[in-house]
């Protein structure tokens, strides 16, 4: 260490212009960390989409893209609606009340279907653990990574995470909630409008 | 500053010109330093190739990589056909991409091997712990690299393991979906990704690289490095202060890597020429039907070289996070019982159990297995503090320590075979297993490295010339 005195006020200057220094980099990182937003075409990209189900089938299952994701629209059997109520017990969420507003928006969708019209399942087709899109399984029986009384429903070939006929997750798997609900409005008894609820 | 030299009148035309150099930039200074004057030790054997082969093969991603950029769109509609024109069109793009797919899985090979060199013979050990850490630090950096690097061909698997791994930052609590989307740039991944993926994969990872590489060789450079002995070759000096057991890197070692590089370009070609999708290991089938945002393959899986980590994610589940508060009441209760703590310690212990406890219970599965998975590789970088063995070399440790890194190496490359399975109740409950080995090897390592009776090391390093 020299023996130099210290010049208080030159010390309280450089302490003064270092921090406006560093104020002013961080200041210049705000537009580049921003650059990494979605842009304005992508935020825009985001509209609602109408669909003619008219044509669907009991058993059936429509995709359709919103926001980029999969949105599946299954016209399930009566049979499908019944396994429901045996997989009450066995799902990890059965009445949709986590995270409601992120998962089932719509109030008219937080019951045992977890739709509008019971038969009429509309899910966003990704799994919310990772972002992978499950696999149909509707058959019921033993098969390859399923349960043996297995009952119909999804299998998400990523991690193993299984949902039932309604969406819904069970028990002890990766992913920690149910398929998304999204928004909808039946336009008609044919035409659905999703990404939108009835106002 | 050094002085000002003056070549003799009569000096070659060589010296001349060397002086006039070394007067402006130490070249002179710097090639005896890391060549002709570093001594490395003399008893180097087969696992010191992979140092100097990690560096050929970045020498290889580097130059093929540039080349593929020449051709390659950055655009999510044209990706996946200028990979394919590469492939047909562009004269030898294919041998050039090949070397490229080949080299990211050789570059794994051989730094796997080059860190279970620096763990066998305690190569981190002090005064090396930077030399590690830095060398950690390439690791992650090469983790980050392959995969962004993986995006660009935009396949089926490109797009899927991306939308996996971004999503895993979506399971930070609080600011996870804003992460996400800040990393994505879209709401899925997207030409916006893509596009991003392309600019750190070609410059903005590619220099950070660099910038280690030259750290680690000049950390390592300063301190010398280690050998199969364990033993310090600088504590033996000769006469003119030159480490008896060490010889100039060049031409000694310098020769004697072009041994390891021609056996290496053996296995690289071949796999090149003959088999360079490596069924299915290097350049995965469902890479080859272009991104569909609407249908996730039925099976995927990362490539072979992430499959340990991807694992112990998919191992992380509601009974995995019960296991581990068990585990860290067990370990609170033990370190409390018989641990050599005073009074607050020991009360301090207790409140941080109790609040792990209630934090892994608080947060979902889902966000611990990204803790899992990321603290898998942090843990890495804390090597040097953990290991408190009195001997460097596994060479001078008890027997059972061999089998001790046996069965890490062994359940290392267990829980590698299951990430490329489809998920099953078995692969969960071996993932498990192994997930608790792995950490359990480095958690319990200032533990187990004390034990056993250590042999004693030699003064100097034990060689037989040949």
């Amino acid at each position: 260490m020299s023996d130099q005195q210290v010049d208080r006020s030159k010390r309280t200057w450089l302490i003064a212009s270092t921090c406006a220094g560093v104020a002013g980099g961080a200041a210049t990182a705000v537009p580049f960390v921003s650059s990494f937003q979605p842009s304005e075409r992508a935020r825009a990209a985001g509209a609602a989409v109408e669909v003619d189900i008219g044509s669907l089938k009991a058993g059936e299952k429509l995709t359709v893209e919103w926001r980029g994701k999969p949105v599946w629209i299954i016209r399930r059997t009566p049979e499908q609606l019944e396994t429901l109520k045996k997989t009450e017990a066995l799902v990890a969420d059965p009445k949709s009340e986590r995270k409601p507003a992120e998962f089932t928006p719509m109030e008219s969708t937080r019951n045992e279907w977890r739709s509008i019209k019971p038969e009429l399942l509309v899910v966003v087709g990704i799994c919310s653990h990772l972002g992978c899109s499950p696999s149909d399984k509707f058959e019921a029986g033993p098969q390859p990574s399923l349960p043996d009384d297995w009952l119909g429903g999804f299998l998400c070939p990523c991690h193993g995470s299984l949902f039932d006929m309604a969406g819904r997750v069970y028990k002890n798997k990766p992913a920690p909630d149910n398929l998304e609900v999204p928004p909808y409005t039946f336009l008609s008894d044919t035409r659905l409008l999703i990404g939108e609820a009835k106002a | 500053m050094a002085e000002f030299k003056t070549a003799a009148a009569n000096a070659p035309i060589g010296e001349k010109l060397m002086t006039w150099v070394d007067n402006r930039f130490p070249a002179t200074k710097l090639y005896k330093e890391h060549l002709s004057e570093y001594y490395a030790p003399k008893n180097f054997n087969f696992w010191y190739f992979f140092g100097s082969l990690a560096m050929l093969v970045l020498v290889i991603q580097i130059v093929t990589g540039i080349f593929l950029v020449m051709h390659y769109k950055p655009d999510a509609e044209r990706a996946f056909a200028s990979v394919e024109y590469i492939m047909r069109d562009v004269p030898w793009g294919w041998l050039v991409r090949y070397m490229h797919s080949t080299g990211a899985s050789a570059f794994f090979i051989v730094v796997y091997l080059h860190m279970f060199r620096g763990m066998m013979y305690g190569s981190y050990r002090k005064p090396r712990e930077l030399v590690w850490i830095f060398g950690c630090a390439i690791f992650l950096c090469l983790m980050a690299e392959a995969f962004m690097g993986y995006l660009l061909p935009w396949g089926q698997m490109s797009y899927w393991g991306a939308q996996v791994i971004v999503n895993l930052f979506a399971a930070v609590p609080f600011v996870g979906p804003d992460l996400a989307l800040l990393i994505r740039g879209d709401y899925v991944v997207s030409d916006a990704t893509l596009n991003r993926f392309f600019s750190f994969h070609v410059i903005a990872v590619p220099l950070v690289l660099l910038g280690l590489v030259v750290a680690h060789i000049i950390a390592l450079h300063e301190v010398g490095s280690n050998n199969p002995d364990g033993v310090e070759i600088k504590a033996k000096k000769d006469a003119q202060g030159r480490p008896l057991d060490g010889i100039p890197f060049h031409p000694y070692y310098s020769v004697h890597d072009i041994l390891g590089v021609s056996v290496f370009l053996m296995l690289f070609t071949a796999v090149v020429f003959f088999a360079p999708e490596f069924g299915g290991y290097f350049l995965e089938y469902n890479n080859f039907i272009p991104a569909d945002p609407l249908k996730t393959p039925a099976h995927i899986a990362p490539v072979w070289y992430f499959t340990p980590y991807y694992s112990m994610l998919r191992a992380t589940t509601d009974f995995m996070v019960n296991v581990l508060v068990a585990l860290v009441a067990l370990g609170a209760v033990g370190a409390i019982l018989k641990g050599r703590f005073g009074g607050g310690a020991k009360v301090g212990i207790a409140i941080a159990a109790v609040a792990a406890a209630v934090l892994l219970k608080t947060f979902d599965a889902k966000f611990w297995g990204v803790v899992v998975m990321g603290g898998a590789v942090i843990i890495l970088f804390f090597l040097p503090w953990l290991d408190r063995s009195p001997v460097k070399s596994i060479r001078y440790r008890p027997d059972w320590h061999k089998i001790v890194y046996g069965v890490f190496v062994f359940f290392f490359l267990v829980l590698g075979y299951f990430g490329i399975q489809a998920p099953s109740a078995l692969n969960e409950t071996v993932s498990q297993i192994g997930t608790l080995v792995y950490f359990g090897f480095f958690l319990l390592m200032p533990w187990w490295s004390t034990l056993g009776s250590f042999k004693p090391v030699p003064e100097r390093v034990t060689f037989e010339s040949h």
